[in-house]
């Protein structure tokens, strides 16, 4: 809202910043603390005698002798075998991300382009079905899959990944395709198109800053998760959540906390920066679409 | 009692034996829980395969895909490391098969007391030995004229008069986090005052009387002598605040010393560390403690090949004397030729007071579930012990008639 | 659109969804309707390490001929539902004639895991909700209004919360929560109380719980709205200024009205999310405080060494139901919608 009629009060420019430093730093904090955290050794940042251990980084020095170490990183991603994590990370990522976007947009076009009511009620059964805790869909996978000889390999968890997010993203998707004003279509189809083609090269060019947005968040679904790929995953083909939990350790025995630590940070940082390679494509492909619609 | 002992020297002075490795055929896949004395345990078995294809699944999620995953016919792996609580659903479904036949021709390095016999069948093969017991600060306790403690009333008394000399405000340790953790010391306890879950051959629970009370009742009175957040404590959270000087006296499992007492952290307090003995109840003779063992199982939707091509891989594991002379510090094998260490005393001890093991009843589960959720208001102060385990009952009772135990 | 290209579009969405998601809640409703069969027990002699003794075993030839016969189980109708663990019918009736008090009632009633379970969530969900629509739309204007040059990084900033796992962001809070950590033992010098714990207080645990609910939903609403904000038209904003209009009156009388139907869609999502907490349970430690729906599923399925997924094949289906009864308003405005629309 950056006019010349739209002068901000400087009280209300105090405000302002001040609210948003306040946020930042609340949404920030945790994150630069675990990332400072995971140069030093678990005494440090776990330390029950003082927390600015953590800070002026006391048993680190005893321990290692400098005041940054990397030994969780070299720990985690060698000797844990982090980097084999990484790889099916990607590989699930990339495989749900894309298939997931491919089907939305088919399934999501056509909702948006039907008036029948049966459009609105899968709308709803999609809806309902999103409400099943995952949880209990998984456990009820693991019967058939081991049946079936399909448990523990990646392409399996890449179907039930595409599969759960669905819901989601046809909903996302549909609610962008509304926005695309019914005209286009028809001067197309009147032009002798097929719905497919229309889709393909009139629609489709339009949709994509709602197709980066619903990619994005396909991308964190993928990524981030834990109970899918936890119960369908034999230990080859363990994405990075899994692995970190597996960090953890177990009632009877001892984990390797900083690991963990270092992981955690080893998982978010890609994830920063596709982000902030993609947030200058979503915030203006948003903007140029709003202009247009 | 006194076979035990002897089965246990057994264990240490009986003359070695190599298991064979000509394995020629064979798939071997393993499930297995995930901790350093485990993956030692499948690396030895590797280095046995032979021909055989090898693979194996370390997973914290173990016990949910165990049994769908051995349901399958065939089975997704060969064979499954348990211990006396998760070999049960095994059990239950029928998914293991028994191994006489399997132990008499190629088990010859293995120990009659290592195998787990139910009915007479040769359901699981154990080599790991655990088991809750005390933890002392030697210092701690010499500076305030304190003797080991033998009974948990000791402890009490300890921790009250270490605590009133003002340095440590909670002295005493323990895993009470809500669930499993805190249901596992409910029973180790309750045991320790004789009790018994079941009434005999049924699976009726019987936990709502005198005794049950009295177990609530001390777990309390230790509770209180701990940090405030013990609902939230496990094993791990305990050994730091063990490991930072905060804590006297605690109760912990015997494997978790190997890490305790490591090259890291402040070496006064690893030096001043013990482990003794497991403490005793209520003036009772047995030690307020459960034993458990580790071992594995072999799966019955596998080719008999695969059987035996598992078998004879982890039986090599399982009689392996330099494994447990390697890996002393990851775990009390039952190995013949293993030396305990300072680190097994907890376990040698408890064995020798007569320790019960963990019940292996295909409704135990359900028990220690109930435990874990419902004795969590009583300590925080909100119900009285009899509710609570009326609550506990209650629980227990619905989960079995859900499972046809009742 | 035709039915037929409808169709061949929708079909291998659909497909998915049925498979993956449909086919196992029909499994999930199927399955709360049985129970096991009885067990017959017989009693053995058990041998390990430690000694022999006689107890009950399962008899694996009846057991498995039972099962053979009827794979299911035993047909139990409502009676998981109205269980102990689930919705305890008789245990509610019992509680009534014994309690003196309404209140008295209220706090029997507490004591029943399903119950408990359903406060905390229905709390949770009830308090994180508005305030995730709150300070996403507050923190949309807020960056909305900043130059635009600087927008990319504070938005990239805004979003973190969110884009980390759930389960390890709370972790990390709760690291930081405990007594000895930073947030913890400055909390302690901020209350003046040195034996301040979060962790040993239900109550704070639920704050802290229902904190990290808002602090890690607030970044979704956030896009969402921003991205709303984008598409809200020039002429009536510009024209509302030259008549005087304040700022508030600009915000409730243009604004809101325009982006409604977002609001719609991120109240949608953000009850639903809600409703299904469970990772930060986990995360905290926090089952002996704080249990909700989803964990009580999670227990049910991973806390025993016996599996009981009737029970939570049961919970499941009241929590898909308990749902659909929150979204039914939103829902029937959607659907008002749609009838206009078309």
């Amino acid at each position: 809202m950056e006019n010349g009629l739209d002068k901000q009060s400087n009280i209300l420019k105090i405000f302002n910043t001040t609210f948003i430093v306040f946020w930042l730093l609340i949404a920030c904090f945790p994150f630069i603390w675990t990332f400072w955290g995971s140069f030093k050794v678990r005494a440090d940042f776990f330390s029950r005698a003082d927390w600015w251990y953590a800070i002026t980084a006391f048993n680190t020095l005893i321990e290692t002798g400098k005041s940054f170490t990397i030994q969780a990183y070299s720990g985690a991603w060698f000797e844990g075998e982090f980097w084999k994590a990484s790889r099916n990370t990607v590989i699930v990522t990339v495989s749900v991300v894309s298939i997931s976007l491919f089907l939305g947009t088919l399934g999501a076009y056509a909702l948006s382009r039907s008036t029948k009511n049966y459009a609105f009620w899968i709308l709803i059964v999609a809806l309902i079905f999103r409400a099943m805790p995952h949880i209990t869909l998984v456990s009820g996978y693991l019967f058939p899959f081991f049946q079936l000889q399909i448990w523990g390999i990646l392409p399996t968890t890449i179907v039930v990944l595409i599969a759960i997010n669905q819901p989601f993203t046809l909903w996302l998707l549909y609610s962008f395709f509304k926005t695309v004003p019914k005209e286009l279509d028809e001067s197309a189809l009147i032009d002798g198109c097929s719905y497919f083609q229309t889709f393909r090269h009139i629609i489709m060019p339009v949709m994509w800053p709602g197709v980066i947005t619903a990619g994005l968040f396909s991308l964190m679904l993928a990524y981030n998760d834990f109970t899918v790929t936890a119960l369908l995953l034999n230990q080859e083909n363990h994405t990075m959540v899994p692995k970190i939990q597996s960090y953890l350790g177990t009632n009877q025995h001892e984990g390797n906390l900083m690991w963990a630590v270092s992981s955690v940070v080893s998982a978010t940082a890609p994830l920063f920066l596709l982000i902030m390679f993609f947030q200058k494509q979503v915030i203006s492909g948003l903007t140029a679409g709003a202009v247009k619609g | 009692m006194k076979k035990i002992l002897i089965a246990f020297s057994f264990l240490l002075f009986s003359t070695y034996a190599n298991a064979d490795c000509n394995i020629k055929s064979g798939s071997i896949n393993i499930l297995a829980n995930d901790f350093p004395a485990l993956r030692t345990f499948v690396e030895t078995a590797k280095e046995c395969k032979g021909k055989a294809e090898f693979k194996v699944t370390h997973s914290a999620e173990h016990n949910k895909i165990a049994v769908p995953a051995l349901t399958a016919n065939p089975s997704e792996f060969s064979a499954r490391i348990a211990a006396n609580s998760s070999i049960v659903p095994l059990m239950n479904g029928g998914l293991i098969r028994p191994m006489n036949d399997l132990v008499k021709k190629y088990g010859k390095g293995i120990q009659e007391s290592q195998l787990i016999t139910i009915d007479g069948k040769v359901m699981a093969v154990a080599f790991m030995a655990n088991a809750q017991h005390l933890y002392i600060r030697t210092d701690v306790l010499k500076q305030h004229g304190i003797s080991t403690p033998k009974t948990y009333e000791e402890v009490v008394a300890a921790s009250e008069k270490i605590r009133a000399a003002g340095k440590m405000k909670y002295p005493y340790a323990a895993a009470y986090k809500a669930g499993w953790n805190l249901a596992e010391e409910f029973v180790n306890m309750y045991i320790g005052h004789g009790g018994e879950f079941f009434k005999s051959g049924t699976a009726t629970p019987s936990i709502n009387n005198a005794k049950g009370v009295a177990t609530l009742n001390m777990l309390k009175k230790l509770a209180d002598l701990s940090n405030p957040d013990y609902l939230t404590h496990d094993s791990e959270s305990i050994k730091v605040e063990w490991e930072a000087g905060n804590v006297a006296i605690m109760t912990l499992w015997a494997s978790r010393a190997g890490t305790l007492l490591d090259a890291e952290g402040d070496a006064k307090i690893t030096a001043a560390t013990k482990l003794v003995a497991p403490a005793t109840v209520g003036g009772g003779n047995i030690p307020a403690t459960t034993l458990w063992w580790d071992g594995f199982t072999l799966a019955k939707n596998r080719s008999d090949a695969d059987a035996e091509a598992s078998f004879r891989a982890m039986a090599y594991a399982a009689s392996s004397k330099e494994m447990a002379a390697k890996a002393a510090d990851q775990a009390v094998w039952l190995i013949e030729g293993f030396v305990p260490g300072p680190k097994s005393v907890g376990v040698i001890e408890a064995v020798k007071m007569g320790a019960k093991p963990y019940p292996m009843l295909p409704q135990m589960g359900l028990m220690h579930g109930a435990l874990g959720n419902e004795i969590v208001e009583f300590l925080q102060g909100n119900e009285t012990a009899e509710q609570a385990l009326k609550d506990v009952e209650a629980a227990y009772t619905s989960k079995a008639k859900e499972q046809g135990f009742l | 659109m035709p039915n037929k290209t409808f169709f061949w579009f929708f079909l291998p969405t659909g497909l998915a969804m049925m498979l993956f998601i449909g086919l196992p809640i029909i499994s999930a409703g199927t399955q709360s309707f049985y129970a096991q069969h009885d067990q017959v027990l017989k009693e053995v002699e058990k041998c390990d390490p430690f000694g022999c003794k006689i107890s009950v075993q399962i008899d694996q030839e009846a057991s498995s001929k039972i099962r053979e016969e009827k794979p299911l189980g035993k047909f139990n109708g409502f009676g998981t539902y109205i269980d102990r663990n689930h919705l305890a019918f008789d245990e509610l009736s019992e509680l009534w004639g014994e309690s003196n008090s309404t209140g008295e009632f209220v706090g029997k009633v507490t004591n029943l895991p399903f119950y408990k379970a359903l406060i905390f969530t229905l709390t949770y969900c009830i308090i994180v909700t508005p305030c995730v629509l709150l300070l996403g739309f507050i923190i949309a204007l807020s960056l909305n209004a900043v130059a635009r040059k600087i927008r990319g990084p504070l938005i990239f900033g805004t979003i973190l919360p969110m884009i980390v796992t759930p389960l390890i962001g709370s972790l990390v809070l709760f690291w930081m929560v405990d007594a000895k950590g930073i947030i913890g033992a400055n909390l302690q010098i901020l209350m003046n109380d040195p034996y301040l714990s979060v962790k040993s207080s239900k109550y704070l645990t639920w704050i802290t719980i229902i904190i990290y609910g808002i602090w890690h939903h607030s970044p979704f609403a956030f896009v969402v709205f921003y991205a709303a904000l984008q598409t809200v038209p020039q002429e009536p904003l510009e024209a509302s200024i030259i008549d005087g209009a304040s700022r508030f009156q600009r915000v409730k009388h243009i604004i809101l009205p325009h982006i409604y139907p977002v609001v719609t869609f991120v109240a949608l999502i953000s009850l639903m999310d809600n409703f299904r907490v469970f990772e930060p349970i986990i995360g905290f430690s926090a089952q002996g405080s704080a249990q909700s729906l989803s964990w009580l599923i999670y227990d049910n399925l991973v806390n025993e060494e016996v599996i009981l997924f009737g029970s939570a094949a049961a919970t499941s289906i009241m929590t898909i139901i308990g749902i659909a009864i929150i979204l039914a308003p939103v829902l029937i405005r959607t659907w008002r919608e749609f009838r206009t629309v078309r």
